[in-house]
């Protein structure tokens, strides 16, 4: 296993982004990694970039910032933050998934700024990548009950991707501990659709 | 979820926390009794915990800023209770007239005040390092560098507030507060003291006193070298040497890991930044050839231990730090966040060693780079703030006076982005508005005919803005105050208010309504709801050409609150395709090009407007403003 692994997880304010990390470090946890998230949610609320860093370790407790270019995955719920991650944080061998569905910046609805063409974006991302995988998790936790439940669908993409060396009963585990028991059944389901999406798409 | 881990009574538990639940399980452990605040990021999730497992050996409050808070805090202490008060770096200004006075006569329960630094200001108007005020109040600093060193920290914190009979500071940063790590739980203790103020004890504060203070730092200095706070890790001799305190020792322990550097070069922490322990560092500063310095924002340890090494007159080390210009990230030295990157090109330039930075080459990063559009903040769909602002920015057109925009603090500070319509002309800090509003309508004598208006937030009501009210009432002056009630703190996590009838532990209180304080201080004063815009804006527009002092409410709850509430959606908003002009209407796309909520999308194929319907809350302004009538709102039962 390459020491650390670093997990960077992008999107917007409001996508679930925290839970997200919080989900997968407890899974690490149960896995007994010594892990370290860095959150960056500061204007979360009001519609920016959020960001958090998972870094997993066998020996070693790391600081909450990634190094440039450091990530061995980014989970993108967005695709132009999972871009602007991996610009930052990507290399030839990162392995990105993420969700196609877009979240205009406000700079491109009032036309200062060019959102790029989706397909372009990910076909550039795919030549520069070891691995992109899309997963339509807005549309697969719509059908599971709420659109909501996006990052959910996400977590189980990751754990479907094989990418990290952690079980999907561990993070099964986690979800029925961290979720609030009435909206658990729809967040397994959002899980396990996630899991399918992934292990189709990387079989 | 995390209070609830915080909470737990078994001890031996490794509890996944975020740095702030940490501090709030280490005063749980430590024995708190009395536990105060005024919201600020990024240091709220410490009472945001610790109010929702109060109890009665446990007060807990969100104050209405962080002078009182501090002053309440002080005076648990006062009573042999330990207490701690917690603020962002901002609010120690505020709370700063209380903690240089209070520090001289000291206090007696263990006092401990958390104050969290947000480097790159990420969610702050400016980047500020508390350290200095610690120093100018003569107050001793411990700084944590991991989540579980945080929760030890203040636990010790209390140990050493006790011991001094004075307050101790413990300054976390965005990436201790906001970073989750492994704690393991001690025991929580079982026993509570009894709060005491015998007869003839007496907190004073007297000039003379000065010396106390003095002599608590003296004393503080002497406790800390025999401490645990600060140690070593590496080769002993090692010529190179990083002194480091917070977050930054874990950068540099990577940054050497990476260089492949452990042995030759030596990590410095100093959990003690004032007072310093000075043997400790004068022992590993004796032998060193190159001394790298790694903290948050400014050169405070730098300066100190530069400071020592001249007075005993080692010059043989070549110092790297923010003050040399060598450490130093994308913002240059002393400004932006700290990483292991800078520390990485650090060593490397000493130890001479060529290291390529992972990641795409050049050209690939260009032109992804070219592909990614900035992503600047917005306010929420729904926000009430963006119909208030819009209300404004008519009304000042109408009134056609070129009228002056005071801002201030808390979400609606993104009056100074394009979201909020680039409408503030100034911005500083908490209730700086009214006060800036009151001296530019003084100004007419010298040729400033421009009238003023100043908006400001419900919070910011409370903690800031009343005298400057009263200050304008009373000195004659001429501006509209609008005050932005969206019924919550809304910024740092929706925390209550006086206004909002609700305690920090969510139980009914008191409410202190902002109509009846301005009532009371004889102002004008009128309430309007943003979203019924069209009213807003008259209103706005006739009190402006009112003399005097006038205050504005405009009234609308938080769009995330309502969201919370109401759980499912009441209304449904949509585009009517058919009537939507596009861009033959002559509205320029009001309503996704000018307006700019999230809600509103362009819908390229059809050429019209569309709404987003996963994001739209169904406020329903669009629909009133837009020209064509083309926005249809439906009930939805």
């Amino acid at each position: 296993m390459k020491e650390p692994l670093n997990v960077v997880i992008a999107g917007v304010g409001g996508q679930g982004n925290i839970l997200f990390s919080e989900i997968l470090a407890k899974a690490a946890s149960v896995e007994n990694f010594k892990v370290t998230v860095g959150e960056s949610y500061g204007m979360s609320q009001r519609g920016g970039s959020v960001s958090s860093h998972v870094r997993l370790s066998r020996e070693f407790l790391y600081g909450p910032i990634i190094p440039a270019g450091s990530a061995d995955v980014i989970v993108g719920f967005e695709p132009v933050e999972a871009a602007r991650a991996a610009l930052e944080f990507g290399s030839p061998d990162v392995k990105i998934i993420v969700n196609p569905r877009p979240v205009y910046p406000v700079g491109v609805l009032m036309r200062k700024d060019i959102y790029p063409e989706i397909i372009g974006l990910i076909k550039k991302l795919k030549e520069i990548s070891e691995q992109v995988v899309l997963i339509e998790s807005t549309e697969l936790a719509t059908k599971a009950g709420n659109p909501v439940a996006q990052n959910i669908v996400m977590v189980g993409a990751l754990a479907g991707s094989n990418y990290l060396p952690i079980a999907k009963e561990a993070f099964e585990e986690v979800i029925i501990n961290v979720v609030p028991p009435k909206a658990l059944e729809l967040n397994q389901k959002a899980f396990l659709m996630g899991i399918e999406a992934a292990q189709e798409l990387i079989a | 979820m995390g209070w609830k881990d915080v909470a737990l009574t078994k001890k031996g538990n490794a509890v996944l926390l975020n740095g702030n639940e940490a501090i709030a399980r280490g005063a749980l452990e430590a024995g708190v009794c009395y536990a105060s605040s005024y919201p600020g990021s990024p240091s709220s999730e410490v009472i945001d915990t610790l109010s929702k497992i109060s109890s009665s050996d446990l007060y807990v409050e969100w104050s209405i800023n962080e002078k009182v808070s501090l002053e309440g805090a002080a005076a648990a202490s006062f009573a042999g209770l330990r207490s701690m008060c917690v603020m962002k770096a901002d609010g120690l200004n505020v709370a700063f007239d209380f903690l240089t006075s209070m520090n001289l006569g000291g206090c007696k329960g263990g006092l401990v005040i958390v104050v969290a630094d947000d480097p790159l200001g990420h969610s702050s108007v400016k980047e500020y390092d508390s350290r200095y005020l610690a120093k100018a109040a003569m107050v001793p600093v411990l700084e944590p560098s991991t989540v579980n060193e945080a929760r030890d920290m203040v636990i010790q914190a209390f140990d050493l507030s006790e011991q001094l009979k004075g307050p101790v500071m413990l300054r976390s940063v965005t990436r201790v507060s906001h970073t989750r790590g492994l704690v393991t739980l001690n025991k929580l203790p079982k026993m509570r003291r009894k709060a005491e103020f015998p007869a003839g004890e007496c907190f004073l504060t007297k000039t003379i006193f000065h010396m106390k203070a003095r002599d608590r730092l003296d004393k503080a200095a002497v406790i800390i070298e025999e401490s645990g706070f600060n140690y070593y890790e590496g080769f002993e001799g090692a010529d190179t040497v990083i002194f480091c305190c917070g977050t930054s020792l874990l950068y540099a322990r990577e940054a050497i890991k990476t260089l492949g550097l452990q042995n030759e070069v030596k990590v410095v922490k100093v959990g003690t930044t004032l007072p310093l322990p000075e043997k400790f560092i004068l022992n590993h500063l004796q032998e060193a050839s190159n001394v790298i310095f790694a903290e948050e924002i400014r050169p405070f340890l730098e300066e100190s231990i530069m400071i020592l090494s001249s007075r005993h007159n080692l010059g043989k080390a070549r110092f790297y730090g923010k003050i040399t210009g060598d450490v130093m990230g994308l913002r240059g030295p002393a400004c932006g966040e700290m990483n292991a990157d800078i520390i990485i090109k650090v060593l490397a330039n000493i130890k001479n060693l060529y290291y390529r930075t992972p990641g795409y080459d050049p050209e690939v990063k260009e032109e992804l780079g070219t592909m990614i559009p900035p992503r600047e903040y917005a306010m929420c769909p729904g926000c009430p703030h963006r119909a208030s602002f819009w209300a404004v920015k008519t009304a000042i057109a109408v009134d056609g006076r070129d009228c002056i925009v005071a801002g201030d603090i808390g979400c609606y500070c993104l009056g100074a982005w394009d979201t909020g319509f680039n409408l503030f002309d100034t911005l500083h800090c908490m209730g700086a508005g009214p006060g800036i509003a009151s001296g530019l309508s003084k100004l007419g004598r010298f040729g400033l005919e421009r009238p003023t208006v100043t908006l400001v937030g419900d919070s910011t009501f409370y903690h800031a803005v009343i005298p400057g009210l009263i200050n304008g009432h009373y000195s004659g002056s001429d501006y509209l105050c609008i005050v932005l009630d969206n019924s919550v703190t809304a910024m740092t996590g929706h925390q209550p208010h006086p206004g909002t009838g609700i305690n920090t532990c969510g139980e009914p209180a008191t409410t202190v309504p902002i109509e009846k304080i301005v009532a009371g201080l004889g102002i004008p004063c009128k309430i309007a709801d943003p979203f019924d815009n069209k009213n807003a804006t008259e209103c706005i527009f006739e009190m402006l050409r009112k003399p005097g002092v006038k205050v504005l409410i405009l009234r609308q709850e938080c769009a995330l609150v309502q969201a919370r509430k109401q759980g499912k959606k009441k209304r449904r908003v949509y585009v009517d395709q058919t009537i939507c002009r596009g861009d033959t209407c002559g509205c320029g796309r009001f309503c996704t090009s000018v307006w700019g909520c999230p809600g509103n999308i362009w819908d390229p194929v059809n050429g019209k407007a569309a709404i987003d319907e996963a994001v739209c809350v169904g406020c329903g302004v669009c629909a009133a403003l837009c020209p064509a009538d083309a926005i249809v709102v439906e009930e939805v039962y």
